[in-house]
């Protein structure tokens, strides 16, 4: 088992690298998702992306902010070499909306706004209120955790080196 | 930033091994053993333990009040004195003025002047409140895994000080590696690849 700190340093690149192919999963295959959540209506990048690109020791950082921002700026950062750091995303099932930040080195969700859940109007509210929030941030995790593994499991394989990093760089330089 | 917050930041955990007895009266144990004590301790920087998420200021674990459903729910509570440099100035300039009028010299040593300031911080923090900060936790014993409400750095370290203290089980953070390596159902195999791997740049 690698020491901690030090696994987190060394490896930080691949929740950037997954970050990076969910935005290209998600302009290129959104469909694929619907079978790591059925319910999945859809799932789009929101009002914020980050790139870094730390090539030759130096680092550039590209932020894309707002509501209907181009993300072309993105892809050009992309075409150049960089990663995505920082992604906001809006997950939609049904009725149902959850809007979070994802980031990449951590994976730590931020900004989580979840979809209604009843008012707390007596203290009595508070436990059905509690299991609704509980359920609800449960299966953003479970969305999150599948996709990470779904990720990992094609990174480790022959496939990401042969066919999908081809696939990425031909989707950023087309678009 | 907590539970029933309209925005909220998590950080994920996977708790490791077991409690020994029931569950509920072991953590109830830990978490009432290692409260944040109720009376502040006057001259203390900062104190840090387990609250009620249900009364933050007035922790209760009583009727096992912290168990949810399955699942269970209670905070970390850091209250910690801050103390605004700009006073620390204030105070430490009319003491030294104060030295200095007394003994009628024009100057003191540089060791007096840090004795002056340490008086100084001590004496504030014995006056000064200690702002309270909670931090709610999900903690889903049946699947190992505990939901943190906060991404700060020293809220995290605190929890996982104090969750190994009160329970004796260690927390692993979720982070790329760790759940690649213990959630994501890897082969041998592919758990040797990802231990290989390095960085790929999609232009490369």
């Amino acid at each position: 088992m690698l020491d901690i700190a030090v696994a987190y340093n060394r490896y930080k690149f691949l929740g950037n690298e997954f970050l990076t192919w969910l935005w290209f999963m998600i302009e290129t295959d959104q469909s694929s998702f619907r079978q790591h959540d059925p319910d999945l209506v859809s799932l789009t990048v929101g009002n914020r992306l980050v790139l870094e690109n730390t090539h030759n020791n130096a680092k550039e950082t590209v932020t894309i902010k707002g509501d209907n921002a181009s993300l072309e700026e993105g892809l050009v950062a992309l075409t150049k070499g960089a990663t995505v750091t920082e992604i906001h995303l809006s997950y939609k099932t049904g009725a149902q909306t959850w809007k979070f930040s994802l980031k990449g080195e951590s994976l730590n969700i931020s900004n989580l706004k979840l979809p209604e859940t009843g008012p707390v109007e007596t203290p009595d509210d508070i436990e059905g209120v509690v299991l609704e929030k509980v359920y609800l941030i449960e299966k953003l995790i479970g969305l999150v955790n599948n996709l990470f593994s779904h990720f990992i499991h094609l990174r480790v394989s022959d496939t990401w080196q042969n066919q999908t990093m081809s696939k990425i760089k031909k989707w950023a330089t087309s678009n | 930033m907590g539970l029933l917050s309209s925005r909220m930041s998590i950080t994920r955990y996977q708790v490791t091994g077991q409690l020994d007895g029931s569950v509920h009266e072991t953590v109830y144990q830990g978490l009432k053993q290692h409260a944040i004590p109720k009376i502040e301790d006057d001259g203390a920087e900062a104190s840090v333990g387990w609250t009620s998420f249900e009364t933050p200021y007035a922790p209760d674990f009583e009727g096992y009040s912290f168990v949810f459903g399955t699942d269970m729910v209670f905070a970390l509570r850091i209250d910690k004195k801050s103390i605004p440099p700009k006073l620390i100035q204030k105070h430490y300039a009319l003491y030294v003025a104060k030295r200095l009028a007394d003994t009628g010299r024009h100057y003191l040593s540089g060791n007096e002047k840090k004795s002056i300031k340490d008086h100084v911080v001590n004496t504030l923090v014995q006056r000064i409140p200690a702002t309270p900060n909670v931090y709610d936790l999900v903690w889903k014993y049946d699947t190992a895994s505990l939901w943190f409400f906060s991404n700060l750095k020293a809220a995290n370290e605190a929890l996982e000080t104090l969750f190994i203290k009160s329970f004796n089980l260690p927390l692993i953070r979720l982070f790329p590696y760790t759940t690649a390596d213990r959630m994501a159902g890897l082969s041998d195999k592919e758990r040797d690849v990802l231990r290989k791997l390095e960085k790929n740049r999609p232009e490369e």
